[in-house]
């Protein structure tokens, strides 16, 4: 899965030509194969296409019954899946595909409100929630992150990008042997970003992961967190680990 | 006609007030007969007992002669001596029905019988009378005139004519009592409410002095049309906002995208691009913030209130806050009471919270006051108040009710990033926990920059 595919379109560019989030996939994430269960067919065009350009097949199912037919007869890394569906609404579908033993992370996408339906929809097996209208490159970045999710152990005692390591029982951070020394909120919001390494994370999902709050933080938050976190690991070193991916949000990685 | 409720009512009733009055006439009558009845046989019963005492003391003369003087006297009673065969002998009446003195002791029935005439013309009357059979086999009767019968059923029909006269009267009177004047009001009423549902708002519906059942059915129906008018109104002004605040960055988007298709060099049109994506994600934030605010409005996410840490709560809004008013050159302070806790929900308060923050730190930095902002979370007055305070420009008095209104921003902050649905979700927010939302000035001493204090105040929960 760490293999660079010499066959992505991206490889040949620099990182500095490719908008972040891109590069970011071709790099890590090859291959991945997603369903999107969708029935707004121009909705479903759009991010057919750009989820190709990102280097990620896509398969595409306009109702529930054929998106459930789709889901339970292929291997998905991913299933995107809208809410409102016609012919076999959205959570129904996921909750077949569960009791048919499909384990596959599922992200729903919704026109309903924020708050309490995100609770509903996780309780029908969904693993992440995504309220419309929203931007691409949030949903890029969460369908890159729960595509990778099988492949990191949640019990991995410690993360490592670069000289950058931290170990999550001692909390622990060093760079270059050297310890840093990071506030409790820190720690989480660099154990959160290394856990992810080589990919995008949004502010949203920042916010969800590192202070358990769902909804889009409209201000600049956490970019001041992000770089107060930047300003200690990166402060005494040369190489910038930690980068800002316009538009987008922010990737811990090693650009070797 | 008879659609019309006064004529169906007034019907019903002259029905009813007929059949009553037939039955009361007849009642009346039959009682006052029986009465009659009872005091003629009584009366009767008397001059049959005088009478035998007569005959057993003085034999048939002294009979006679009694029967005679009292048959003379004027309304005198009935007196008849028959033969053994029921021929008449003597007594004041020409004839009487046969066979009634055939059987002594009371006439069950009353029968018919002819007077002595002067005119000529016989006429029947009734009478009720006791017959009594002497031992040498003559009879006796004493009995009382009923008068005429068809006299009788004259009264009866007359009575019956005169109640049902006032009867008519008296349905005449209830149409125009009720028809006239109370059902007038409805017909009012109704004609009131075909304007009002014609879109005409400010009619009411016509309220008399007497506050009866009808004066208060208007009064609270123009107190509910009333209440209709201002909610209409508050809808009707916020689509307007919502017009007027989408169609300036909507013009703003255009412009961008026309500029960014005019541009030739590379790096500028994907600048005017960028430009265009930034301008549609405030317009989505204010969508979703517009939607937010009418579902909870809406009360559709009551359902998942538990029992959340306030304190915890404005802690951690406080830690998230921190930096970001730092970057802003401003201090944050926190004075929060240890685990307060309420109903409600975390991630609404949160982001009542996040937006008072954000407020916070956006008019903070103009004031002329220390560059401050504080979170406060303290128990008072039976009510836990969580405060963020500013020492900002503040907000005047008579301007605090409005900036909770959807869009409403004050002339100053125009030119601020923001939507203008903060305070609006904070107020939806507080609403949704049974709270209000409190403005005031940080330190009212200050005249240039006296700040703002927004405060949540959350109902204790019931232990």
């Amino acid at each position: 899965m760490q293999t660079i595919s010499p066959n992505s379109p991206a490889s040949s560019k620099t990182p500095d030509e490719s908008t972040g989030a891109k590069m970011a996939v071709d790099a890590i994430v090859p291959h991945m194969k997603i369903l999107v269960i969708e029935d707004d067919l121009e909705a479903a065009a759009y991010m057919t296409k750009a989820f190709r350009e990102a280097g990620i097949v896509v398969d595409h199912a306009s109702d529930g019954e054929s998106g459930l037919f789709m889901g339970s007869e292929n291997a998905y890394d991913v299933m995107v899946i809208d809410r409102m569906l016609p012919r076999r609404d959205g959570l129904s579908v996921i909750s077949e595909l569960r009791k048919r033993g499909v384990n596959a992370p599922v992200l729903i996408l919704s026109a309903l409100g924020q708050v309490d339906d995100r609770v509903t929809g996780l309780r029908a097996g969904g693993d992440d929630y995504l309220p419309k209208p929203y931007a691409f490159s949030e949903l890029l970045a969460r369908v890159e992150v729960l595509g990778r999710r099988k492949g990191t152990p949640e019990q991995d005692m410690a993360y490592r990008v670069g000289d950058l390591e931290l170990d999550r029982l001692s909390h622990e951070v060093k760079r270059a042997g050297k310890e840093i020394l990071l506030q409790p909120r820190e720690f989480r919001l660099l154990e959160y970003l290394m856990k992810n390494a080589g990919q995008v994370v949004t502010r949203t999902m920042l916010l969800e992961n590192v202070w358990d709050y769902h909804f889009d933080p409209q201000t600049n938050v956490i970019d001041v967190h992000v770089s107060r976190l930047r300003s200690k690991i990166e402060k005494d070193f040369d190489k910038p680990l930690l980068k800002t991916i316009r538009g987008a949000g922010y990737m811990i990685k090693d650009e070797g | 006609m008879f659609r019309s409720t006064a004529v169906r009512l007034s019907a019903l009733y002259i029905l009813l007030f007929a059949l009553c009055a037939a039955f009361l006439v007849f009642y009346v009558t039959a009682m006052s007969e029986r009465l009659l009845a009872q005091q003629t046989r009584q009366a009767v019963q008397e001059e049959v007992t005088d009478i035998q005492r007569a005959y057993e003391r003085g034999g048939i003369n002294l009979l006679l002669r009694i029967m005679e003087r009292r048959a003379r006297q004027p309304g005198a009673n009935l007196y008849v001596i028959a033969g053994p065969n029921g021929e008449i002998l003597a007594g004041n009446v020409a004839s009487v029905q046969p066979g009634v003195l055939n059987e002594e002791g009371w006439t069950d029935i009353p029968f018919r019988y002819e007077p002595f005439s002067e005119q000529g013309t016989p006429r029947f009357h009734l009478a009720t009378a006791n017959v009594l059979q002497l031992d040498n086999g003559m009879r006796i009767m004493i009995g009382r005139d009923l008068g005429d019968p068809s006299r009788f059923r004259y009264i009866v029909r007359q009575a019956l004519m005169v109640a049902l006269a006032i009867m008519g009267l008296g349905a005449l009177v209830i149409w125009f009592g009720i028809g006239r004047n109370a059902l007038k009001r409805i017909d009012r009423m109704s004609a009131a409410s075909q304007k009002i549902m014609a879109g005409d708002l400010s009619q009411r519906l016509p309220v008399g002095r007497s506050g009866d059942e009808f004066d208060r059915l208007s009064d609270s129906l123009n107190a509910m049309l009333g209440r209709i008018e201002k909610l209409n109104e508050g809808l009707r002004q916020v689509s307007d906002n919502i017009a007027h605040d989408l169609k300036t960055p909507l013009t703003r988007l255009r412009n961008k995208a026309a500029d960014a298709i005019a541009e030739d060099s590379d790096d500028l049109r994907r600048a005017a691009l960028e430009g265009i994506i930034a301008e549609s994600d405030q317009l989505i934030r204010t969508f979703n913030a517009l939607l937010m605010i009418s579902r909870v409005e809406a009360g559709s996410i009551a359902a998942e209130m538990t029992e959340v840490d306030l304190s915890v709560i404005s802690a951690d809004s406080a830690e998230l806050y921190e930096p970001a008013a730092e970057e802003a050159g401003l201090t944050l302070t926190t004075e929060i009471a240890a685990n307060l806790k309420v109903n409600g929900n975390r991630e609404l308060i949160g982001q009542a919270i996040f937006n008072l923050l954000d407020n916070a730190i956006k008019y903070a930095a103009e004031g002329s006051g220390p560059p401050q902002i504080g979170v406060r979370l303290e128990t008072a007055d039976g009510a836990v108040r969580l405060s963020v305070c500013d020492n900002g420009p503040g907000v005047p008095a008579e301007k605090r009710g409005e900036v909770t209104k959807r869009f409403v921003r004050l002339d100053e902050s125009r030119s601020k990033p923001g939507t203008g649905l903060g305070l609006s979700l904070v107020e939806a927010v507080m609403e949704l926990h049974g709270g209000t939302l409190e403005l005031s000035a940080t330190d009212e001493a200050r005249v240039e920059s006296p700040g703002l204090t927004v405060t949540m105040v959350f109902p204790v929960p019931k232990p």
